[in-house]
């Protein structure tokens, strides 16, 4: 997807609080349409809330984030913070983006056919009437970005897509987002795992409360930004024309070595 | 028992408009505690009771009427605990706790400083089909309707809100409003519902009935006509053994309730073994 300069999302100077504790300080980032960046820091370092500023539900204390007029969000939450014993079926999650739309409660055949349409295209066409809890790993978070995906989005905005999900969800997710990509659509997502995800990825951002380091995975990942980025050491490999981050906190297990 | 027995209490007037508020009474209860269960505010119920009792000693106090009074008092209640919770330095039980006895508190002490205390304590928060009159049963009808249309036309919204919060903030949805609607209606229910449930016992109308419909079903539209069904049908049934039984109409309704919920348990959980075990997993 050729990339253009078109900024959809733009932050300068933007600091967010929680009570008096700075989490953001006069951070720096713009997301261009056709864009899939990916922002990667540790727990804490306000990743999630920078997600929140962007949405509209955190408060941004100083600076300013300035959108594109009319710009459409799609919202992929963490999985693990979605109730999956509430009484709702696939479809009835999906439309729920058109709660501001229409008041029918009863989902009209149009809506049906729509449904079917992005779940077929994330190739899950055959869960639409299960039960939210009915589903494997890599199905719950098709659905929840066949959610994002339903009212068409200029830019669509996960929050850690691949927390929690074992290897074969992980690499479906990167596929399934590298295709949708490819399509055209910009994508902006958070992520801890920095060899899973974070590598594959053409842009990130380091953020450690403010913007540590910003570009193609070579230029990011080099143990200085990443020691900045995380206050830990860390070793940088190549693997497969891929960068491949070791960590040096590993401590050795008792019997291990014998 | 004989037939005709069965159909003895219908003779009076009183237990003719009490059954008819009860009735009504158990649906609403029944459809607003659908929303109550899945959003975990099940002590709000409880909370919204004692605080509506406080807006009731105030108004008997003040001299006014006590709908209008108790009405406002409930519904201010509803949007501070709102408030409170969101703020979320305290969770929304520490904030229902704070606002709802301080509000029970201080009707308590309105009623014994200037009130006939102890008759008119034990009628509101015990309830009594006795003071049940026409006006009872018109209000009751009347916020029936009006949550019923809420629902209706905003099903989609309440959802929406209800299962994830922050997407529909993020989709346009204003999840405060929802909220402060929803508070409001259930300060309303309890309202018109308090004289013949007594507060005390109206949180478990709430929470039983939604808490056992759960258990039949996983989909969100078949909830809200199970849940209000179960709620109809005890208080139906739950007035007639209160009759016939000679106990208090709240206490037999509300352990009517607690059966069926032990029912359904039962035989829930003994489908969902026999599914598990049909399946290989245990």
């Amino acid at each position: 997807m050729p990339m253009s300069n078109e900024s959809l999302i733009n932050c300068e100077h933007v600091s967010c609080t929680y009570g008096n504790a700075a989490v953001l300080d006069d951070v720096y980032m713009q997301v261009n349409r056709g864009e899939f960046v990916g922002v990667v820091g540790p727990s804490g370092s306000g990743k999630t809330t920078l997600l929140k500023a962007i949405l509209g539900t955190h408060p941004v204390a100083h600076g300013s984030i300035t959108m594109q007029p009319k710009l459409t969000l799609g919202y992929v939450p963490q999985v693990e913070t979605v109730d999956w014993y509430f009484p709702v079926t696939v479809e009835e999650v999906i439309v729920m983006t058109r709660s501001k739309s229409t008041w029918w409660p009863r989902i009209t055949p149009s809506e049906r056919k729509a449904v079917r349409d992005v779940l077929d295209r994330l190739g899950i066409g055959e869960v639409a009437n299960r039960h939210i809890r009915e589903l494997s790993g890599g199905q719950q978070q098709r659905v929840f970005l066949a959610r994002a995906m339903f009212c068409n989005p200029d830019i669509l905005i996960m929050d850690e897509p691949t927390s929690g999900v074992d290897v074969r969800t992980r690499h479906e997710v990167l596929h399934l987002l590298a295709d949708l990509h490819a399509d055209g659509l910009t994508i902006l997502l958070t992520t801890h795992d920095l060899n899973g995800l974070a590598a594959h990825l053409p842009r990130l951002v380091c953020l450690n409360k403010r913007v540590i380091a910003d570009g193609n995975p070579r230029e990011v990942l080099t143990p200085s930004v990443l020691e900045s980025t995380y206050g830990a050491p860390m070793e940088v490999l190549e693997h497969g024309g891929m960068p491949l981050v070791i960590d040096h906190g590993r401590v050795p297990m008792r019997g291990e070595g014998k | 028992m004989l037939a005709f027995d069965l159909f003895e209490p219908y003779g009076f007037e009183f237990f003719q408009r009490g059954i008819i508020v009860a009735t009504i009474a158990g649906a609403l209860c029944g459809l607003l505690g659908v929303f109550v269960v899945l959003r975990g505010m099940s002590y709000i119920g409880h909370g919204l009771s004692h605080a509506v009792f406080g807006g009731a000693a105030a108004s008997a106090v003040i001299g006014i009427n006590f709908f209008i009074g108790a009405g406002i008092w409930g519904i201010i209640s509803g949007v501070l605990i709102a408030r409170v919770a969101r703020r979320r330095v305290l969770g929304a039980d520490a904030a229902i706790g704070v606002v709802t006895t301080a509000s029970f508190a201080l009707g308590l002490a309105l009623m014994n400083r200037y009130g006939q205390a102890s008759k008119s304590i034990e009628a509101v928060l015990f309830g009594s089909v006795l003071g049940v009159k026409v006006a009872d049963i018109v209000a009751v009808s009347l916020v029936a309707i009006f949550a019923l249309a809420v629902i209706v036309v905003w099903y989609r919204k309440l959802l929406f809100s209800t299962f994830d919060p922050d997407v529909a903030q993020v989709s346009g949805v204003n999840v405060s409003v929802v909220e402060v609607v929803l508070l409001s209606l259930l300060s309303l229910t309890i309202l018109v519902t308090m004289r013949v449930i007594g507060t005390l016992l109206i949180s478990a109308l709430l929470v039983i009935p939604a808490a056992a419909a759960r258990m039949t079903t996983n989909s969100f539209s078949k909830l809200l006509w199970i849940s209000p069904l179960i709620g109809a049908i005890t208080c139906f049934v739950g007035m007639n053994l209160s009759y016939h039984l000679d106990t208090s109409a709240s206490a037999t309704i509300i352990l009517l309730d607690a059966l069926v919920f032990i029912v359904v348990y039962t035989v829930a959980g003994t489908r969902n073994r026999m599914k598990m075990a049909s399946l290989g997993h245990v």
